[in-house]
């Protein structure tokens, strides 16, 4: 049965992810006055990707990006199967160290911006996903995914702080606007494409597929902040991971980019403020 | 496949020693009134992700060699589009001393989109026509790969 959780989040998520991508692309289109591509664009795009020759500067690169790509799927899986929470976190930094590398091994000069500032974006972000696991954790009395949501009361509301702490680093983990360093998406071309610059055909189509893995695993986060032993639950969370997107949405239209020194300073001072004294809160009562 | 080849355009522009009218045209194509996003087009101003070059304005000395790499770094299939006047022919500018000329003295170009400054209208009709162009390439890649797997396989027999 634990499994079969995993296995269907295998199935899924591509095709959940990317219709939330193309989604995420029709709505922008709306907020800017557009009409916005079809909401399968972004399997069009991976499909025509796949279909490109693929150019590789070092043959690294690829070999660096198709473990990105297994290690997210893996981290997903091990998430939805109600694994440990605390695995989770460093298998998913496992995975963004490899898109790192695997920057890296081209020797681009825009590639290795990109790689850079993703490292920079990691060390803003990381503590803030471990004090979350701590924080659930400190509720749950356990790591276990399946029993943070086998809870009587959601875990948000003892963990507020932690809650607020976590939807700030998911900008930067969803490549939002304000937060959006590394790859420096569609308009803004300054680096030219960041970090995925270098990848060509086949393996930028698995780079974007990664993403979509990584969207739904950083939505079910959210998930399990609103879940508690209760069928009522189910579409709760949902609903709460809904508003949360249209949110990051939202941010993404409004918000000029920042210099990773905010990004870095405005993400630990939260993670130091609110998710550390609701966790020192917790641990009191 | 081919469906999705057509579904999904992505440019890269590059402005040659254009006047920046053709420039702000393909820009306006972009645009809420023209949008071509709605057809999957996204300007990526990245060699290796794209599949259509724009180049506006003519060829000069000093950025026939960038282009020339541009265009070597764009992954096949791959189509190139002329627009306006300079970037056909060098335009006004064809008799200056450093002009090479139109694109074409450097480039192999498929679609030549006219006017100066070209409009918007003729620059996405010029897109579409790209995207058809790029769907046969992409077959005729196909084609030589399967011929060349079949020399092969007669030649170890």
């Amino acid at each position: 049965m634990v499994f079969l959780y995993g296995l269907i989040y295998i199935i899924i998520a591509p095709l959940a992810g990317g219709i939330i991508a193309g989604l995420d692309r029709k709505i922008s289109a709306r907020m800017q006055g557009r009409c916005g591509p079809p909401l399968l664009q972004p399997f069009y795009d991976v499909v025509k990707l796949f279909s490109k020759e693929v150019l590789v500067v070092n043959r690294a690169q690829n070999f660096f990006i198709m473990f990105f790509f297994i290690f997210m799927v893996v981290t997903g899986a091990l998430f939805f199967s109600g694994g440990d929470i605390l695995l989770v976190t460093f298998a998913f930094t496992l995975a963004s160290i490899f898109l790192v590398v695997g920057a890296y091994s081209t020797n681009s000069p825009y590639s290795s911006v990109g790689a850079e500032r993703e490292l920079l974006q990691m060390m803003a972000y990381e503590p803030m996903v471990l004090l979350t696991a701590v924080g659930f954790y400190q509720v749950a009395g356990s790591f276990n995914v399946r029993d943070i949501m086998a809870a009587h009361v959601p875990a948000v509301v003892y963990l507020p702080g932690v809650f607020l702490g976590y939807v700030f680093i998911l900008t930067i983990k969803l490549r939002k606007s304000p937060f959006d360093l590394s790859t420096s998406h569609h308009g803004h071309q300054e680096i030219v494409k960041g970090i995925t610059t270098e990848f060509t055909g086949a393996t930028l189509a698995f780079v974007e597929m990664a993403h979509w893995y990584e969207s739904i695993l950083l939505l079910g986060f959210i998930f399990i902040f609103f879940s508690w032993n209760s069928a009522v639950s189910i579409p709760v969370a949902i609903f709460a991971c809904i508003i949360i997107y249209f949110l990051e949405i939202l941010i993404d239209n409004v918000f000029a980019r920042v210099k990773w020194e905010l990004v870095l300073k405005t993400s630990w001072i939260l993670g130091a403020t609110l998710a550390f004294i609701n966790i020192i809160v917790i641990t009191m009562i | 496949m081919s469906y999705f080849m057509k579904k999904s355009p992505w440019i890269m522009h590059y402005d040659g020693s254009s006047c920046n009218g053709c420039d702000i045209e393909v820009l306006a194509c972009l645009t809420p009134l023209y949008d071509v996003e709605r057809f999957g087009v996204i300007n990526t101003g990245n060699p290796k992700h794209a599949d259509i070059l724009l180049v506006t304005g003519s060829v000069n000395e000093q950025n026939s060699p960038v282009l020339q790499q541009l265009y070597e770094q764009m992954p096949k299939p791959k189509v190139v589009v002329a627009i306006g006047i300079c970037a056909t022919s060098g335009g006004i500018f064809a008799e200056c001393y450093n002009v090479k000329g139109g694109v074409n003295n450097v480039l192999p170009v498929d679609i030549y989109v006219s006017g100066c400054a070209a409009r918007p209208e003729a620059i996405i009709d010029g897109v579409v026509q790209a995207v058809d162009l790029l769907e046969k390439k992409r077959l005729e890649i196909k084609d030589l790969k399967k011929r060349k797997a079949d020399d092969t396989s007669e030649g170890t027999k």
